[in-house]
């Protein structure tokens, strides 16, 4: 515990409770006010005209008569600039992503032409009379052939297809010199689409009363939007206002600006009347939501023990066309050569990555980024050293983890491991699938249903603060975490916070926070949110973040708010201001004590009866949040899967899955328990589900739902939960962000699971997501047809 | 996306229908295929003419040997044992997988039919077990045995204006048995493969669906667990090994499966 985690008082409804959440009132009651619930007076309907083809040059647009006043092309976009989204790293070529394609298009589903109509159906009415005439060109399909000198260019003007290629060297030639077990593997994931329950959607509105664009948007980042637009579109930022309503989940998917958002900004003012885009499924699933697609190659070098050496990795990431805003085009192959080495200690370590340019929509950042692709890669690894030196997987793990009695840790790469027993993590799930009888069923099972157990360990960097992404050079870097606390006159609090919540329950574990510091109790805390005209500056809502970096705000602000109200508190007592203390929701001084409320009332109501002498800064503070260190909090987890394989159908069934996570001091436990669930049927869907193929001419295949497979309620099961909380000595409560930590076992537990449950049969799948038609593709022999 | 602009008319009967279904113009029941393909515009009727409100096409009945059931019964209904019952329970048995109760309870087995898709579970079972259409038409109605009413994937027979009414379904007698089968990884996905099986006094049909033409039907000599292999990859054309693999273990696994 650091000074500030230190003797901090205990309430009913403050850190640590299993509140209720106060937004699933209207949630679940369907009073929640999304995106597509917003009517403005006016409003017209926008559909685009999209690319069919994944990479032509374009020879012409051409309206169709009689609707040339309401179909608009690039060249009508007048002044408006192309999204670039830049990196510092040496070497990394920038993309400009045009907000309608004009002279090339780069994947299937790309814009280049809208259409505006008082129906979103009559608006798609006259997109289909668009006319294209598309020169087509190859497609740059495959991101490992993507890299090869005879490849097509994506960006001709680069030479090559590769935004960034980064190298490290950790001493790896030393270490792995004296390994006397070498073992390689080509392991694949696929690229996936981020499905939240809502898609983007934009409503947008030019308002010349206060001179000012009024752009209502889905998006968990509403300050870095404002920001991104106002440089596309050449308006001052103060001419600029974004609203977030209730955002229907995101996952990284609404923390980019995307064309869309610039050509409905644009489009409100040109017209004088509010236009709105609401993105289908088709538009998500084709043109917009991609994400995760990583190849590995990989080398281990291990001793004989079991202990993991040196680790040689080249990792692709299929980038995608576009560099995207803010997070840019190489995040997520350059954090795979910083995160790879995963909760492991090694002596040796050695990585190139490439982010690959192809024509297939940008690689957008999805919740556990690069994450649950390199605990894939890392925890396959550790099998594969299990199996090769006859010690247990759980055996193997434990003696490579980074072990309690040397925390904090600098690993090979220099990240800073704030604290966690990872190995009691991994005991503890151990125990919870009981693992010896499951490995006597597992032995006991005859016929074709066989059955495996599978193991994934990770820590999780989140709540990345100024020192980890000025590095990286992108258009955001985070700051000082800015929260307003305002008390109203009637004793009631108003907090203000520049992130955004899109379903992680904030407006209840903020509220809690607060709760925690004044006493004043959930119920009469209001959380302002998703709105630049009422919040400070924030980058918003990613990298499991916000409590850490908002609670600690938020708790900051309190503590500054507590001491505005002491002195006037000491006055209504008439004691001295440095006799009274702030708590629950008074102002006390030995048996003596007045509310919170009856202070507020006094500031607002009655001035009459404050001292004279009272500072006017009033009940209204914004104060910043740093971290103690803000090198990024570790929350750390390990996942126990047990499965069933029908081996003849192929079909993979889970039959029990523990978690035993560590997100430090919990704000709210029923919540963390929330963020686990979906995430790990995220994860499951990476693992057994979801993928987006293509075609060799970038064709996606699939369009819908029906073809884009998701897990459902049915497909995920019961999760056991087994929560530890050491606190990281950095953050105000100790809390560790934990919003991503479910997405990013399973795939590797799963995909360990299957294996261990094929390996009697001499068979190993190498790539996510496993099907059927993978499984049955490795067992079965070719038929022999007769004649 | 949103559907193109059509125009919706309700027949008071199923011969004022019959009238209405023009060139141009698509039978709605309960528009669980129909809706999607609106949807993405992959329908783009002039008019839409809805039956779900005919009497007529909503009832069962049924005589010594068959069941006849109105063209608008809904899954639902049938997986609830709303409609006598051909023996063994067999068509709750099958309705209660159909995608999930949403689909159920407004998709129906008249439009299961008529959308003729091949990984459809009415499609391959109704085939199996023998099943015929009534066909209403302009000149009265027709009886139709459903491996002619099927013409390939997504065809039939229906001439513009006739409506599906009833299908007539055999009843299991003289021991009898039937077991279907059919792989998905979950409620509502398209079968990967499929098969069903009805075993009859002096032969055995088996009938494999989710292809990508309508189920093949076997008989005779050919429905036997040890001579369907063969048969199958004659008939089934270029399939890879791994379907065909599946298909044939959905055809053991209903073969495991038939019960009277």
């Amino acid at each position: 515990m650091n000074e500030l985690q230190a003797n901090l008082p205990m309430h009913e409804g403050g850190v640590g409770v299993r509140v209720l959440r106060t937004e699933d009132d209207r949630y679940l009651r369907g009073r929640g006010e999304f995106i597509a619930d917003i009517k403005l007076p006016m409003m017209r309907e926008l559909a685009f005209v999209r690319s069919p083809l994944a990479h032509a040059r374009i020879k012409a647009v051409i309206k169709p008569k009689g609707f040339e006043n309401c179909v608009f092309v690039a060249a009508d976009l007048v002044g408006v600039k192309p999204i670039t989204a830049v990196s510092g790293l040496p070497g990394f070529k920038p993309s400009s992503q045009p907000i309608l394609a004009d002279v090339k298009v780069r994947h299937v589903g790309e814009a280049v032409a809208v259409c505006v109509a008082n129906t979103r159906a009559e608006a798609e009415d006259i997109a289909a009379l668009v006319e294209l005439e598309l020169e087509e060109l190859p497609a740059v399909v495959d991101m490992v052939a993507a890299r090869s000198a005879e490849s097509t260019l994506v960006h001709e003007s680069w030479g090559d297809n590769v935004f960034l290629e980064t190298r490290v060297d950790y001493g790896f030639e030393a270490a792995a010199a004296k390994a006397p077990i070498v073992i390689t593997k080509h392991l694949r994931t696929a690229r996936q689409c981020m499905s939240p329950m809502e898609g983007r959607g934009v409503v947008a509105a030019w308002e010349p009363r206060v001179g000012q664009l009024v752009l209502h948007t889905s998006t968990q980042m509403p300050h870095i939007v404002r920001t991104g637009l106002s440089e596309c579109l050449g308006l001052p930022d103060e001419q600029v206002r974004i609203i977030a309503p209730d955002v229907g989940g995101g996952f990284g998917y609404k923390g980019i600006l995307l064309p869309e958002e610039v050509c409905a900004g644009y489009l409100a003012r040109y017209l004088g009347h509010p236009v709105r885009w609401i993105e289908d499924r088709r538009e998500q699933l084709t043109g917009n939501a991609n994400c995760r697609e990583h190849d590995y190659e990989l080398t281990a070098y291990a001793d004989k023990d079991g202990m993991l050496l040196a680790l040689d990795a080249r990792a692709t990431v299929d980038a995608g066309a576009y560099s995207i805003y803010p997070f840019s085009a190489c995040l997520e192959a350059a954090q795979v050569a910083s995160i790879l080495p995963g909760p492991y200690r090694m002596n040796g370590y050695r990585c190139i990555t490439w982010s690959a340019a192809t024509n297939k929509p940008a690689i957008l950042p999805y919740r556990g980024v690069a994450r649950a692709g390199v605990c894939y890669a890392m925890e396959f690894l550790m099998d594969a050293i299990a199996v090769e030196t006859g010690i247990t997987p759980e055996e193997v793990r434990r003696r490579n983890l980074v072990p309690v009695e040397v925390m904090p840790f600098n690993n090979i790469t220099n990240k800073h491991f704030d604290s966690g027993d990872y190995a009691q993590a991994l005991r503890r799930v151990v125990e919870a699938i009981d693992l010896p009888a499951v490995r006597a069923r597992q032995a006991a099972a005859s016929g074709p249903v066989k059955i495996g157990v599978g193991l994934s360990v990770f820590c999780e960097q989140g709540a990345h603060g100024t020192s980890v992404y000025s590095g990286w050079g992108i258009p955001m870097v985070p700051g000082f975490e800015q929260a307003t606390a305002r008390l109203t006159a009637d004793g009631g609090l108003e907090l203000r916070v520049g992130i955004q919540s899109h379903g992680q329950g904030l407006e209840t574990s903020l509220a809690q926070v607060a709760q925690e510091i004044l006493g004043i109790p959930v119920g009469r805390v209001k959380i302002v949110h998703g709105d630049t005209a009422l919040t400070p500056y924030s980058t918003g809502t990613w990298g499991s973040r916000c409590m850490v970096m908002a609670g600690g705000a938020v708790a900051t602000a309190c503590r500054e708010l507590a001491a505005r109200i002491a002195p006037i508190g000491a006055h209504l007592l008439q004691v001295p201001a440095a006799d009274v203390v702030v708590a629950n929701g008074y102002v006390t001084a030995g048996a003596q004590r007045v509310s919170i409320a009856d202070v507020a009332y006094t500031w607002f109501r009655r001035p009459q009866d404050l001292p004279d002498d009272i500072s006017g800064g009033g009940l209204d503070v914004t104060a910043g949040y740093k971290a103690v260190r803000d090198s990024g909090t570790f929350s750390y987890a390990a996942h126990a899967v047990v499965v069933s394989i029908d081996t003849e159908m192929g079909d993979v069934k889970i039959l029990d899955y523990a978690i035993c996570e560590d997100g430090g001091t919990l704000v709210n436990p029923m919540i963390v328990d929330g963020q686990l669930i979906g995430g790990v049927a995220q994860g499951i869907g990476t693992a057994l589900y979801e993928a987006m193929r293509f075609d060799a001419h970038g064709q996606p295949l699939a369009s819908t739902l029906a073809d884009y497979m998701l897990p459902g309620a049915t497909e995920v099961p019961v999760l056991r939960i087994d929560h530890m909380e050491t606190p990281s000595p950095y953050t105000f409560f100790g809390q560790k962000g934990i919003g991503e930590g479910g997405a990013i076992g399973p795939p590797a537990a799963i995909a360990n699971a299957v294996n261990d449950a094929l390996r009697p049969l001499g068979v190993e799948i190498r790539e996510l997501p496993i099907t059927p038609h993978g499984i049955l593709s490795a067992l079965i022999k070719p038929v022999q047809v007769a004649a | 996306m949103k559907a193109v602009d059509f125009s919706w008319v309700a027949g008071a009967t199923l011969e004022q229908a019959s009238q209405k279904a023009k060139a141009g113009s698509k039978i709605i029941a309960g528009g669980q295929s129909l809706g999607p393909m609106l949807n993405l515009r992959i329908a783009q009727p002039d008019a839409l003419v809805s039956i779900a409100g005919l009497a007529l096409l909503r009832g069962a009945t049924e005589n010594d040997t068959d069941v006849t059931i109105g063209a608008c019964v809904t899954h639902a209904q049938i997986a609830d044992g709303l409609v006598p019952d051909i023996g063994s329970q067999i068509l709750p048995r099958i309705a209660e997988n159909i995608a999930y109760r949403a689909v159920r309870n407004r998709g129906t087995i008249g439009g299961s039919l008529c959308h003729a898709d091949p990984a459809a579970d009415w499609v391959t079972t109704l085939l199996a077990l023998g099943a015929s259409v009534v066909i209403a038409g302009a000149d009265g109605t027709r009886l139709v045995a459903l491996r002619d009413f099927f013409r390939g994937a997504f065809r039939t027979c229906l001439a513009p204006g006739e409506i599906l009414q009833a299908v007539r379904i055999p009843k299991l007698n003289d021991g009898q048995k039937f077991g279907y089968y059919k792989a998905c990884r979950k409620p509502g996905e398209f079968a990967h493969a499929m098969a069903a099986v009805l075993q009859m006094k002096k032969t055995t049909r088996v009938v494999i669906g989710a292809m990508g033409a309508i189920p093949l039907i076997f008989e005779g000599d050919e429905a036997t667990l040890q001579s369907i292999a063969p048969a199958f990859t004659a008939r089934a054309g270029g399939i890879d090994d791994v379907t065909r693999h599946m298909q044939l273990i959905a055809v053991k696994r209903a073969f495991e499966k038939l019960s009277a």
